[in-house]
Order: structure tokens, then C-alpha cells, then sequence
């Protein structure tokens, strides 16, 4: 392909994050409500695991 | 604690007792060929366009990102695993095959995370397939 999407490695990892709560949210709850809050919390999850994931990188890697 | 649990072994078992209706056998198929489709035939119209909106979106960044749609039978244990979890996809990538989408192999990292894009893209619409499945026999609303 030639015009490939180029984006940084946190707003792939964010994307990822966002769809992925999305379909989490709906599939794993049985009211809106609870979806929404699920959703949410999953979104919170991927973002401060990615945090704390890049953060062991950097100690590993310095 | 007993209350809840005869309370669940009823659902189950009424689930289990369910008979198998046009629907749950076209509501699972549907979603698998199509994401979210499998929810909007059942009503579930926000739910419905919501994964459509997430499945989609997954597999078409992927491959905007040069991701790679694995091809089965290849003998590698990875693709055959990349293939699994991209088939899930459903329709997606029966068109990703037929039109030949997608890198033959991955030649930088943006490319790496669109593989990863295409291959979640197809486990979370597994995900949908079982939800609509289970809306259809009546165990979720």
C-alpha cells in the first residue's frame, strides 16, 4: 500500500484501546448502564497498563 | 447463597433446555459475516451499530497501516494462529482475500501494530457472534 496510515505507538495503542472497550463493554454487560461503566473501565485499564508497561520498558532498556 | 445458586442452575438449564429457533442459528451466522449485523436483525439497533463501527474501523486502520492478512495452511504456527483469529472477521476477510488486501510481510513496526489490528478485529467479532448467539436463545437482553 502506498499511502500507509502512520500513526505513533501511543495513539495505536490508544485506538486499540477505544474499540476494543467498545465491543468489551457491550459483549461482557447485560444492561446499558453496566456496559457503559464496563467499557469505561476496560478503556482505564488498557491506558494505565500501557503506562506502566512503557515505563518497564524504559527502566529495562536504560 | 442457595437461592442463587438453584437461580443459576435454572438459567442454565433453561438455556441448555432452549430449542435451537431460526434465529440462533441465523443471528450467530449473520454477526459472523457481517459485524454487528448479528445484533441489528435482533433490534439491538446502538449495540449493533456500535461493534459494526469497532470491527470495522479495527480491520480497515490495520490495513490502512499495512498489516498482513494471514493465509491458512502456511505451516507456521503464529500464521496459523494470525489466520484463526483474522477468519473471525467474518466477511472482511473473504474480501481481504479476494482483493488480495493487505502486506505479504510486515517491513516496519506501524505495519506490526496493523496486523495485530486485523487479527483483534477478528477475535472481538468471535466475541459479538457469541453475544448475538446468546441474545437470540434468550440469555441476554
Amino acid at each position: 500500500m502506498i499511502l500507509a496510515l502512520q500513526m505513533s505507538h501511543f495513539t495505536a495503542a490508544v485506538t486499540f484501546a477505544f474499540f476494543a472497550s467498545i465491543v468489551y463493554g457491550i459483549t461482557q454487560r447485560n444492561t446499558p448502564r453496566d456496559m457503559f461503566r464496563y467499557g469505561a473501565y476496560c478503556f482505564a485499564m488498557f491506558i494505565v497498563l500501557m503506562f506502566i508497561a512503557g515505563w518497564i520498558m524504559w527502566f529495562l532498556h536504560h | 447463597m442457595a437461592k442463587t445458586e438453584t437461580s443459576t442452575s435454572q438459567a442454565s438449564s433453561t438455556a441448555a433446555a432452549a430449542p435451537a429457533t431460526t434465529m440462533s442459528i441465523l443471528a450467530p451466522a449473520v454477526a459472523w459475516l457481517i459485524p454487528g449485523a448479528g445484533h441489528l436483525m435482533q433490534r439491538r439497533w446502538i449495540r449493533g451499530a456500535l461493534i459494526m463501527v469497532s470491527v470495522v474501523a479495527m480491520f480497515a486502520f490495520g490495513l490502512a497501516m499495512d498489516g498482513k492478512i494471514y493465509k491458512p495452511n502456511t505451516g507456521d504456527l503464529l500464521d496459523i494462529l494470525g489466520f484463526v483469529g483474522d477468519v473471525g472477521a467474518g466477511g472482511l476477510y473473504i474480501l481481504g482475500r479476494i482483493f488480495n488486501w493487505g502486506s505479504d510481510a510486515i517491513t516496519y513496526a506501524a505495519a506490526d501494530y496493523g496486523t495485530k489490528y486485523i487479527v483483534v478485529a477478528g477475535l472481538l467479532n468471535i466475541m459479538s457472534v457469541v453475544d448475538a448467539y446468546h441474545i437470540a436463545i434468550g440469555k441476554k437482553q
